[in-house]
């Protein structure tokens, strides 16, 4: 059948059968936006906590030194571990497959000054890769330590953007000078502000960073408070453990396979776990939504069984006039995917026009700052595409099958 | 041409059980001007819609240019319905918001055929039966000669051998009736088979043979009334 006459015959039913199109396309289009609103939520969620949780690193493992508990060599269980700085450059020796390593001495309530603000802050020790490791990427203007700093045991320091916010308010910080335990040190770099979802040892935004030999220097540490290290892929991460393990376990003398003698935090496989509930909470909402718009699909259903029962006759002249059933068939399938098209279209715009105009409303509220706003991706186009396909086949898809079962002698008689 | 041999038809609705024909024996030759009458219930638009392969029979054979109508699939139905045989339907049975234009070109488009010639055919079949200034009307704005005509018209697109005709007057006043009639002697004239169900005994008496039918079996097969 020419297409004009499709159209004609849509325009003609659509005016017969106002009221009822229009609410089953009200209803199409409400599905449509709330299943893409929702899964829109998902995926605004899912970036806004993805990237609190990179905040604090990406692929990094955090360790530090525990107790034996098997007998190794001789060596009776209890003994504990501990960590040292030249560690971190035997693990880069050991296992180059690891992408950095690094590591930190800690201290709290360290007095840090300027002019008349004293304070009690922490203060750490690192190497300089914790720039890209730990994210300690500094503000326009500033730097993180560097090699150099390490080398010569600088008296720079590098803060946190809250800790500078108490010490110099909005007054620019770099190049000034702050006194650690009466001891000179110069501001170097201010920390970016990044959103952190875990952390370990206190807040980023709180600490005072120095160069790792300064700080031994400066208070005497022997022992690392914890090393860190990064791994090129996740998939690395167990394999890669082992051979940590296998390292450190021929210096320390510990069993390599005692993970007691180490504690570890593999944010990796926290990231999975965490990828794995994000997931979860995806399909739920996704479920939710798809359930709202399967009432629509029925409403679509019902119109066309409603259509093909007021064109019983109209059924009958074709197939006297020589239409073969797969025409008939198609015929009221594409009538069911117009209204689906339709409806579907009016939804997904109005979802497009609402997540753009959230986006626009500025809404400063924790929640919002956990939650993120609501994101319309490719994949959540395509997949209500999708489904708003399958949707609109299976609707006209049964109703058709009867249209096409039609007796054309009984149909031709139908008043 | 058409050969029906002890067809018979029966009709269930629910556990009722109704014989609309009790054993037909019919036969047409190419070219025949044939009219079926009798009572009502007696079988005669049941015959027609097996001759025009609307319906099948429940029993008995039914042979259309020598193939057996019994063994064709759904499909093969539809092609013959497009192709072989042209349907007029006492109600006229137009699709009520196409034009005479697009009632015409119907089976012209479930045959297939390209744009240019159904356009050239459409024109070509409705200047036939005297309607080339409606093309573009809707049927509502066609008195009931006119629709019957694009009627005609549309059985005729595909060039059928056979017209079939069920009381295609019935609806009509005697004056409408008339020219109707007079455009299937010509269809006739030109070679086509045309069997006309009628109550009309004018209708009848012009066709070359009358079918006389009675609950369900031919009671007289021949000229006499």
């Amino acid at each position: 059948m020419k297409l004009s006459i499709i159209y004609n015959v849509f325009v003609r039913d659509f005016r017969k059968q106002k009221k009822r199109i229009t609410l089953t396309l009200v209803a199409l289009g409400w599905g449509t936006v709330s299943i893409m609103l929702l899964l829109g939520f998902g995926e605004g969620l899912h970036r806004q906590l993805n990237g609190q949780r990179k905040g604090m690193g990406e692929n990094i493992i955090v360790m530090w030194g525990g107790e034996s508990s098997i007998a190794y060599q001789g060596m009776g269980k209890g003994r504990p571990i501990y960590l040292q700085q030249e560690d971190i450059e035997y693990l880069k020796r050991k296992v180059p497959q690891l992408k950095e390593v690094g590591g930190e001495f800690s201290r709290w309530g360290v007095r840090v000054e300027r002019d008349t603000i004293v304070l009690q802050e922490h203060v750490i020790g690192t190497t300089p890769n914790y720039r890209d490791m730990r994210n300690y990427v500094p503000q326009m203007g500033g730097r993180m330590i560097n090699d150099r700093d390490v080398q010569l045991r600088r008296r720079v320091a590098f803060l946190g953007w809250e800790l500078k916010e108490r010490l110099f308010g909005a007054e620019d910080a770099v190049g000034r000078q702050v006194m650690v335990n009466s001891v000179p040190f110069t501001v170097i770099g201010v920390m970016k502000e990044k959103r952190v979802m875990g952390n370990y040892s206190g807040m980023d935004r709180d600490k005072l960073t120095m160069p790792i030999t300064t700080f031994e220097t400066m208070f005497g540490h022997r022992y690392l408070n914890n090393m860190v290290y990064q791994v090129h892929v996740p998939e690395d991460a167990a394999v890669l453990e082992e051979k940590v393990f296998e390292a450190l376990g021929a210096k320390y003398k510990f069993d390599p396979t005692d993970d007691r003698a180490l504690m570890i935090w593999d944010t990796v496989a926290t990231a999975e776990a965490f990828d794995n509930i994000l997931i979860g909470i995806k399909m739920f909402l996704g479920i939710i939504g798809g359930l709202t718009l399967l009432i629509a699909g029925v409403g679509v259903a019902n119109i066309m069984y409603v259509s093909i029962k007021e064109r019983t006759r109209e059924i009958g002249i074709k197939m006297a006039m020589g239409a073969r059933k797969s025409y008939i068939l198609v015929q009221f399938l594409i009538e069911a995917l117009i209204i689906t098209f339709f409806g579907g279209f009016g939804g997904m715009a109005i979802s497009y026009i609402l997540t753009e105009a959230f986006k626009r409303v500025p809404i400063e509220s924790d929640v919002m700052e956990m939650m993120g706003r609501p994101t319309i991706s490719l994949e959540i186009g395509i997949t209500v595409v999708l489904i708003l396909g399958i949707m609109g086949v299976l609707s006209g898809l049964f109703p058709a099958m009867r249209a096409a079962s039609v007796n054309p002698v009984e149909s031709l008689r139908y008043e | 041409m058409i050969d029906l041999k002890d067809v018979e038809k029966t009709y269930v609705t629910g556990t009722v059980e109704f014989k609309a024909l009790k054993g037909i024996n019919f036969r047409a030759e190419k070219g025949e001007y044939i009219s079926v009458v009798g009572p009502s219930g007696s079988g005669k638009s049941t015959l027609m819609n097996i001759i025009g392969c609307l319906d099948v029979p429940t029993a008995g054979e039914y042979y259309l240019e020598g193939r057996p109508v019994i063994e064709m699939t759904s499909n093969q139905l539809a092609d013959i319905r497009n192709r072989k045989v042209g349907f007029v339907f006492q109600a006229f049975n137009l699709l009520p918001y196409a034009t005479s234009f697009e009632n015409v070109e119907v089976p012209l488009l479930f045959a297939k055929l390209n744009g240019r010639y159904r356009r050239r055919r459409v024109l070509e079949v409705l200047a036939q039966v005297g309607l080339a200034d409606k093309v573009n009307n809707k049927p509502t704005e066609l008195s009931g000669g006119e629709m019957q005509r694009v009627a005609i018209a549309r059985a005729l697109a595909n060039e059928p051998d056979i017209i079939l005709a069920d009381e295609p007057t019935g609806n009509l006043d005697s004056a409408s009736g008339g020219e109707i009639v007079r455009i299937f002697d010509e269809l006739n004239k030109l070679g086509k088979t045309i069997i006309i169900i009628t109550h009309d005994v004018n209708i009848a008496s012009r066709t070359d043979r009358i079918v006389k039918l009675k609950d369900g079996l031919v009671e007289s097969n021949g000229n006499m009334l």
